[in-house]
């Protein structure tokens, strides 16, 4: 279960009182009816589904109502941040989480990291 | 012309809880379901006559109205002495919203030195004594539905739910209760 | 004396105080405070179960919840019975029944210990090639025969009576076990004051220090320091102590799961206490204090009753007062194991000797050994026992080789060393290290905000222990803001350093040998099953486990995985660390559903939304049906009638004179602001700012990709004000949908949306006597036609309470909707009641409702759409603005696939025979003789028979569909073709001229 820093409330709260909301920053576009079928498709239907850093958003729908938009790792679960709706998408290029770190030989490999070779 | 039509709340008639912590409903009240940006929050307190707060997670309380903090631009009021909130959000020129939603919700009040334990069987805010001080308030869950809570006093709380909602609340706050207390 | 093997003087249990249980029948005394383990043990009794596979004789290995083979069926009546419950984990109460697992007829003689004798053909993977032929035989003849030889206990039958409790909570430190590291961290971050949970899975904290007699800490005794600490620390308001609770799963973001124990001890619990308590804990720190357990040695028949782990005897003796043999020997690669041989023959006991595997063990045991004159063979090992269902005797032999000497035992007790308990640190991803010198698995990369500490982090020394572990529970404290309290000291001493272990087959177990030397005791898996599994080519950790099943039983491979990954690197020649471990997995011990469950159950388990209408609608014989987590009503029987009689009569009734309908459950959203109407410009194909206050429309709403998502009537009160309603199972969603839309897309819109769902009980009056019966009742309307039309919404009063009128219709008469505020709902129903029924107007419920609406071709969105259907497959393009430059979905609707020929369109069916009622969901065809598989056109999303028509009618989504008028279809069923005729959808009143009587 997720903890969730929500920066309308500014605290942390647990994932129940949120919804997830897909990606974020895909800016709906102005001028929508006029799209070619490839704008739309990239709008509407094509994620990169990253492994590492996604940025996403999230709805405090059992709080304070507001879409934000957060940072969060898809490997180890970590928030590196979240934002409020609107605000730029931050440049995270430096952030490395804890996990990407790369295995040393002492380092004992676990399932995520065996089953890849045991195809 | 016929009879006025009476009045007949949600749960009616329902008593439970522990020795630890009692389980009322709450009598009826007006709310207002308010929304309105920062520049009309100045001319909205005056109307309603309490500071409508702007902190998250707070309220202000005022002789048995309540102006609950629930979103940056929406709030919860509550008047427990019925008064016409309505009317009064509609003397207001400053651009807001208000929706009457005094039949929406009901409330159930939870008091006695285990409410919060009682609380804490499905609710999962953190309800410590600082985190959650007098007059915190908060939309959150209490097991698989929506509530408001509102921490009226050290040992006493009103949960707002939606009418449809209020036999489960009150039943996992009873039963809630009970284990709190053991 | 409660068993014959109690030891006068020994032990922390309370000689008067007794309590009775049976096992498989039989009548045993026990002390209170026993486990069933040490209560059976104290009465010689150490066969307790048959195994998974073989059906070997078992008995009790261990004296904590690593427990693989001691598995009982323990029941307190009938209703309360819990299989696979570990005998040393099971407190004993009085009266209690305990039944041994997995054997038939009886445990001492079992016929599937046929099994064993059948071995070869168990082999590793033998499910996977044995069984293999012919395909069919797995499910009716294999499968179940294996079920019933190889399994675990029966689950119980009756409802479980018991309740479960739940708690959320939240600390600065969550302390995982309470043995000396534990304690010491809980105390060390309590009195810097931070909010300290600690928790422990035995009924006392001390952990270690319930057998290790040899510790003192500030001078006291290890166990009476362990109770008074936690004595100390319940007494704090800043901690909560928990015992008998198990840290059972560790969550992201320090959210742990444990579970609390709280009557499965009692005799005669109170009916209030819950049976479990599941906690559910956010923690800021989490210090993992969760120790060691010992590992087994794997040599030939390692597994008969008698043989167990030195620590379990330690504690039986130590705190049960309990000797399990009067004639014990010790096979160990551990200097730690000949602590059970001194306390033992200290206490009394015959030693007959010490088998140690290694050529030098510590000088400060040795030294020991001689003084208390129990032999000791180095450089020796057990080879082999005997013994049918105790262990009477052991083999051993010098290493490398040599003859046997048989040394005559009834218990041997072994260790191979400890392996480091870092299931809840992997559990938190964390990225465990092997620590080459000592052999272990240790805590390396963390990846939460957790330490380990003490021995499950590799650190063994006592006095280190403590000062790692205060030194972490300041820290945490410290790290989460808590800056008060004095610094807190401890001094630990203790007799002995232990050194040395080993993993692996031991001596005649190894490569080349067959014999069952057990490596996974609970599902009987041996070190040449683990050999077998690399020769057939596993040579992933991953696929040995599941080939062997090593490690996958309920304990999930607490004693067997090291042995194991020590096996496969033998045969594999590539060093542990090279093979790796195996993901240890939530929960760390198995944790009962009603716990899981806890309050969701019965009336609890789903919230029932009733409306306000409801106990009315109950009173006058309605049937509801759920809709969501709504009750509605579905019909309203009258004496001797079935469903399809009184929805007859409340479909004829309602077009004949007027019916009542509770409409409360429709959604209903508030749109206010001075943008609210170009918001729903945007968020329906409708145009909206053209509708003037006091007017409604039927709106549609799209998702972006052109498919109906959505739709209902929107009411205009005022230029700022609209009351949108939705349908009742979208509700929820459309309100998400369109905050979403407000909040990130058009946030420069000045408008709000708020549910008003509950606000307003709905009260529908559908029928041509529909304004007759309301006229009276109303205040401040103009109730006539002209005044009042189709489509229009007024604000009044009804009744003396205000009300929000519309005048719309989802039957295709003349009707209204009438909201008021929800308190005054069923006062509003009766009054409207007492005039409808005398006008001859009945209460209809939602079949009604759907056979009326069904006759004049209205649609229900999520049953006559499916999420693929646009508004112009539905016929409902009248409905989609042509001026608007931009609505959710005006570029969708563009896409190649939504404006190509042959979509499947909704349509009308008739039935050529006009009393046949289709099936729901019945596909379509267009030639019923065409070979299989046939080209579907589509299927039947609507079909009613039609009491107002006197035939069935049916709405379909068909390929082509308004192209297809008057054509014939057909629909196969399994027992006949039914030919249909495509026809458009509406079939009462195709003018609608009723809607403006």
């Amino acid at each position: 279960m997720l903890l969730i820093y929500c920066p309308y409330c500014e605290e942390e709260r647990s994932e129940l009182e949120f919804r997830h909301g897909g990606d974020a920053h895909i800016a709906r576009p102005t001028n929508m009816a006029d799209i070619t079928d490839e704008e739309f498709q990239d709008f509407f239907f094509l994620r990169d589904n990253p492994k590492g850093l996604i940025f996403e958003r999230w709805r405090h729908i059992h709080g304070c109502g507001r879409f934000f938009n957060a940072a969060r790792d898809t490997v180890s679960d970590k928030f590196v941040m979240s934002y409020k709706a609107g605000e730029p998408k931050p440049d995270l290029s430096g952030a490395t989480p804890a996990t990407e770190k790369p295995l040393t030989e002492k380092v004992g490999e676990t399932h995520e990291a065996t089953e890849g070779t045991a195809k | 012309m016929a009879d006025q039509a009476l009045r007949k709340a949600p749960l009616v008639g329902r008593h439970g809880g522990s020795a630890g912590a009692r389980v009322t409903p709450a009598g009826p009240a007006t709310r207002l379901s308010l929304r309105a940006g920062t520049d009309a929050i100045g001319t909205l307190s005056l109307a309603f006559g309490l500071e409508l707060p702007q902190r998250p997670k707070t309220s202000a309380s005022v002789s048995g109205r309540h102006a609950l903090w629930l979103g940056p631009d929406e709030w919860l009021l509550i008047d427990e002495n019925g008064a016409d909130l309505m009317a009064i959000a509609a003397g207001v020129s400053a651009l807001h919203s208000a929706t009457d939603v005094s039949h929406r919700n009901t409330a159930i009040l939870v008091s006695g030195p285990d409410a919060a334990g009682a609380i804490a069987s499905s609710c999962p805010l953190d309800l410590g004594k600082t985190i959650f001080p007098v007059g915190a308030a908060a939309r959150t869950v209490l097991g698989k539905i929506e509530i408001v809570l509102l921490r009226t006093g050290e040992e006493e709380y009103r949960v707002e739910c939606w009418r449809s909602f209020s036999p489960y609340a009150f039943g996992i706050l009873a039963e809630g209760a009970e284990d709190a207390a053991l | 004396m409660s068993g014959a093997n109690r030891i006068a003087g020994q032990g922390r249990l309370t000689p008067a105080k007794t309590a009775r249980f049976t096992f498989d029948g039989k009548t045993y005394q026990a002390l209170e405070g026993d486990t069933v383990a040490s209560a059976l043990l104290a009465n010689g009794v150490h066969l307790v179960g048959r195994s998974f596979k073989y059906h070997r004789p078992r008995g009790i290995l261990s004296a904590g919840p690593e427990e693989p083979n001691a598995l009982i069926d323990v029941s307190r009546d009938v209703a309360r019975r819990q299989p696979n419950v570990r005998a040393p984990v099971q407190e004993v109460f009085d009266g209690m029944k305990v039944e041994s697992q997995n054997r038939w007829p009886s445990l001492s003689f079992d016929i599937g210990g046929v099994n064993n004798l059948l071995s070869p053909f168990f082999a590793a993977g033998f499910y996977y090639k044995t069984f293999m032929w012919p395909k069919a035989a797995w499910e009716k003849v294999y499968e179940p025969f294996i079920r019933k030889a190889a399994g675990l206990g029966v689950a119980p039958t009756e409802e479980d009576p018991d309740h479960y409790a739940n708690r959320y909570d939240h600390c600065d430190v969550l302390v995982a076990g309470a043995g000396v590291a534990g304690l010491a961290a809980a105390l060390a971050a309590a009195e810097a004051g931070a909010r300290v949970i600690l928790v422990d899975e035995q009924p006392e904290v001390g952990g270690a220090l319930h057998y290790d007699m040899s510790v003192t800490i500030d001078g006291q005794s290890g166990y009476e320091w362990a109770q008074a600490t936690a004595a100390k620390l319940k007494a704090m308001e800043n901690v909560t102590v928990l015992t008998r609770t198990t840290a059972f799963g560790y969550y992201n973001h320090n959210f742990v799961g444990l579970v609390e124990r709280v009557t499965d001890h009692l005799a005669k619990p109170d009916k209030k206490l819950p049976r479990e308590r599941l906690w559910q804990v956010r923690a800021k720190r989490v210090i993992l204090a969760t120790g060691s357990i010992e590992r087994h040695m794997v040599f030939a028949n390692n597994d008969r009753p008698g043989i167990m782990l030195a620590s379990a005897a330690r504690t039986y003796l130590n705190h049960f007062g309990v000797a399990v043999g009067r004639k014990v020997g010790v096979y160990t690669a551990s200097d730690s194991a000949y602590e059970a041989a001194f306390d033992l023959k200290r206490a009394g006991v015959t030693i007959a000797a010490i088998v140690d595997n290694r050529e030098k063990p510590g000088d400060a045991v040795l030294t020991e050994a001689r003084r208390l004159g129990i032999e000791v063979l180095t450089g020796h090992s057990v080879v082999d026992t005997k013994g049918k269902l105790r262990v009477s005797s052991i083999s051993v032999a010098r290493n490398g080789g040599g003859s046997a000497r048989a040394i005559p035992v009834d218990a041997l007790l072994m260790s191979a060393g400890w392996t480091p308990s870092v299931h809840l640190f992997s559990q938190s991803r964390g990225k465990v290290a092997y620590d080459a010198a000592s052999g272990r698995f240790l805590p390396g990369t963390y990846a939460q905000d957790c330490l380990s500490v003490g021995s499950c982090n590799g650190t063994d020394g006592l006095q280190a222990t403590i000062e790692e572990s205060l030194a972490a529970g300041e820290l945490m404290a410290r790290a989460t803001g808590n800056e008060g309290g004095a610094k807190v000291e401890l001094r630990g001493e203790n007799a002995f350093e232990w050194t040395g272990g080993m993993a692996g087959a031991g001596e005649g177990a190894g490569v080349d040998t067959t014999v069952k030397a057990f490596v996974d005791f609970q599902n009987d898996v041996c070190a040449k099953d683990i050999r077998l599994a690399v020769r057939e080519g596993m040579h992933s950790i991953e696929h040995i486990k599941r080939f062997t099943t090593n490690g996958m039983a309920t304990d999930q491979g607490k004693l067997s995985n090291i042995h194991g990954l020590a096996i496969a690197s033998e045969v594999l020649n590539r060093e542990i660390p090279k093979i790796g471990l195996t993901t240890f997995r939530a929960p760390y011990t198995p944790v009962t559903f009603g716990a899981l469950i806890s309050h969701s159950r019965g009336e609890l388990f789903d919230p029932a939304r009733k409306t306000p209408m409801h106990a009315w609608e109950e009173a006058h014989g309605a049937v509801f049906e759920d809709v969501g987590n709504w009750k509605r009503a579905w019909y309203y029987p009258r004496s001797g009638e079935t469903m399809h009689d009184a929805v007859n009569r409340e479909c004829r009734t309602v077009r004949n004179a007027a019916g009542l309908f509770d409409a409360s459950t429709l959604g209903k959203i508030e749109v206010v602001g001075p943008d609210a109407a170009e918001f729903l410009n945007l968020m329906y194909t409708n145009a909206w700012d053209t509708l003037k206050p006091g007017r409604c429309r039927y709106g549609i709403m799209l998702r972006e990709d052109g498919f109906v998502y959505d739709d209902g009537v929107v009411g205009r009160l005022a230029e700022d004000r609209f009351h949108v309603t939705t349908t009742t199972g979208g509700a929820p969603r459309v309100m998400n949908h369109m905050e979403d839309y407000l909040q990130t897309e058009f946030p420069h819109l000045k408008v709000w949306l708020t549910s008003t769902t509950e606000q307003w009980a709905v009260i529908a009056v559908q029928g041509p006597k529909a304004r007759e019966i309301l006229a009276p009742l109303v205040e401040g309307i103009d109730m006539a036609n002209e005044a009042f039309p189709h489509m229009s919404v007024r604000e009044g009063k009804i009744c003396g309470v205000p009300t929000r009128l519309f005048r719309m219709s989802f039957t295709g008469e003349a009707g209204f909707e009438v909201n008021v505020p929800a308190d005054y709902g069923q006062a509003v129903w009766e009054a409207i009641w007492a005039r409808a029924e005398p006008l001859g107007a009945c209460a209809y419920g939602t079949e009604t409702m759907h056979v009326l609406r069904a006759e004049k071709g209205y649609i229900i969105v999520g049953q006559d759409t499916d999420g693929t259907v646009t508004p112009h497959d539905a016929s409902l393009s009248w409905a989609v603005s042509k001026k608007k430059t931009d609505f959710v979905g005006i570029r969708g609707l563009k896409r190649p696939d939504l404006v190509k020929e042959g979509r499947k369109q909704l349509v009308g069916l008739l039935t050529k025979d006009p009393n046949v009622v289709l099936e729901e969901g019945a596909q379509i065809v267009a030639d019923p003789n065409q070979p299989k598989p046939m080209t579907m056109l589509g299927h039947v999303t609507s079909s009613y028979w039609s009491e107002n028509c006197g035939r069935s009618i049916a709405m379909a989504l068909v390929a082509g569909g308004q192209a297809r008028l008057g054509q014939t279809l057909y629909v196969p069923m399994p027992d006949r073709t039914i030919a249909v005729e495509v026809s458009d959808m509406v079939f009462v009143d195709k003018e609608g001229g009723r809607l403006n009587g």
